[in-house]
């Protein structure tokens, strides 16, 4: 999966939580809880929405592995790169 | 033959707009279809049918701003008999004319001086929706007379309807200042505070999410509101509706959860059944009550019957939380943040996660000792989690 794909589904996933949120804007290396006004049950809706469209299982070990952008792509390029085994 | 009023979606609202019809003149319907979408002054409510029958009528065209009560269609019945949610009187007659929830002038002056008023000048203003404390009284000793009230009842009529073009964020603060304001005004609250031990909930949490996915997985939150409502059982009188001056106890339990809205405001919406309810149903009806009260998608039962409510300020990071009972119910049960704490433990002082629940409760139908019953029992039930 390219990284592109990744990040589309990563903001598919934040539009579903937060419809209002102008998704251009995000800063890359903020926590979405402090620029989208969200909190840990949209962050729980967020991990389902990201499992569901990738279909991998995400361990609540690694939740705090996905609470900014630049988190996130690597951790689903990881999970789901084209360098992922 | 049935009709369709506007529901009253909680104490905070008089009146609504009629969006769309999701049915149209002939159309069926059930118990529980969703048959048109309101606009009330905190979101957009999916409003729901109590009859079974087939529309007859429609009363009321999307756009319509109308109060709580005024019919909006006729329901021919058919079949066998559902329970209806139309009240013989309310066929009877025309809707209310004094809506419940009266809207205050959106600042409450804060008084500290006793207003004097007479019991039914007070009782005149109250019915108008006129906060007396602003009322400058004429009588001896500035006393606010019933004459004053008339006037000010006048001026009020005189005055255009504040419709339209003020935005939801206002009419939110709005509707919340009036009933929080008539909650103050009304209702005697007492409140207590207990610190409970989390730390066999949360290790049962730990152990119970390993063999979950993603998407199965509880968070400590669904412990605390089935907690609630299973110490409900024990002390009934706490999951009452106030109606006319007396305490009625709910059958059932329906533990509305405070759900604050991105940009401001809050709803409360209800867990039906939440003491029926086993977690895992608990955890993916939360879920989705949260997701679609912030999406603005919830239904007319949801907010029209929550018995109780739960607020967890938590995630604010503050470790108390004592908050204002939303009338007609009569308590309401605040969790804070979870701590690690030292606590002590067979003669240890040991870290442990605790969480500071508080409860806010009207003294005209409990006390504190029954209050206290209550917080008590809660706790206990946090100590046995698999029995949750």
């Amino acid at each position: 999966m390219t990284k592109e794909k990744i990040r589309e589904t990563i903001l598919r996933a934040l539009g579903q939580i937060a419809p209002e949120a102008d998704l251009a804007q995000i800063k890359p290396n903020l926590r979405f809880r402090d620029q989208l006004d969200i909190d840990s049950m949209d962050m729980l809706n967020f991990i389902i929405a990201i499992h569901k469209e990738l279909k991998i299982e995400i361990p609540e070990a690694d939740y705090p592995k996905l609470l900014t952008l630049d988190d996130c792509m690597e951790y689903l390029a990881s999970r789901k790169g084209p360098e992922a085994k | 033959m049935a009709q369709f009023v506007m529901p009253q979606l909680g104490a905070d609202m008089s009146a609504g707009k009629l969006l769309r019809w999701r049915k149209k003149v002939g159309d069926r319907v059930k118990r529980g279809d969703i048959i048109a979408d309101v606009e009330t002054d905190k979101a957009d409510i999916e409003v729901e049918v109590f009859n079974a029958g087939v529309i007859d009528k429609i009363l009321v065209q999307p756009g319509e701003r109308v109060p709580v009560g005024t019919p909006l269609a006729i329901i021919s019945e058919e079949g066998e008999a559902e329970k209806a949610s139309v009240s013989p009187e309310a066929l009877a007659g025309p809707p209310p004319a004094a809506p419940p929830a009266p809207v205050l002038p959106p600042v409450i002056p804060l008084r500290t001086v006793r207003l004097h008023i007479s019991p039914a000048a007070r009782k005149l203003a109250t019915d108008h929706g006129i906060d007396p404390a602003a009322i400058t009284g004429s009588g001896p000793g500035g006393r606010i007379t019933l004459e004053d009230v008339q006037r000010a009842v006048q001026a009020k009529a005189a005055q255009p309807a504040p419709e339209a073009e003020v935005d939801r964020q206002t009419r939110m603060r709005q509707a919340i200042a009036a009933a929080m304001a008539r909650s103050k005004r009304e209702i005697p609250h007492y409140y207590l505070s207990t610190t409970i031990d989390m730390n066999r909930a949360m290790a049962w949490i730990a152990q119970a999410n390993l063999k979950r996915s993603v998407e199965e997985r509880l968070v400590y939150g669904v412990l605390l509101l089935k907690a609630v409502a299973l110490a409900l059982r024990e002390t009934p009188e706490l999951n009452s509706v106030w109606s006319d001056g007396k305490a009625i106890p709910s059958a059932d339990v329906h533990v509305g959860v405070a759900i604050s809205l991105r940009g401001g405001g809050l709803v409360a919406p209800a867990l039906h059944h939440t003491d029926r309810q086993s977690l895992d149903e608990l955890m993916k009806n939360f879920r989705d009550l949260v997701q679609r009260a912030r999406a603005g998608s919830l239904r007319s039962s949801e907010l029209g019957d929550p018995t109780i409510t739960v607020t967890s300020l938590g995630e604010q990071g503050v470790e108390t939380v004592f908050g204002i009972i939303y009338p007609p119910q009569v308590a309401l049960v605040g969790f804070g943040k979870l701590v690690e704490r030292p606590w002590s433990f067979e003669g240890q002082i040991v870290s442990r996660p605790v969480i500071t629940a508080t409860l806010s409760a009207d003294h005209r139908v409990s006390d504190g000792h029954r209050g206290g019953l209550f917080l008590a029992a809660i706790e206990r039930k946090l100590q046995a989690p698999d029995t949750l």
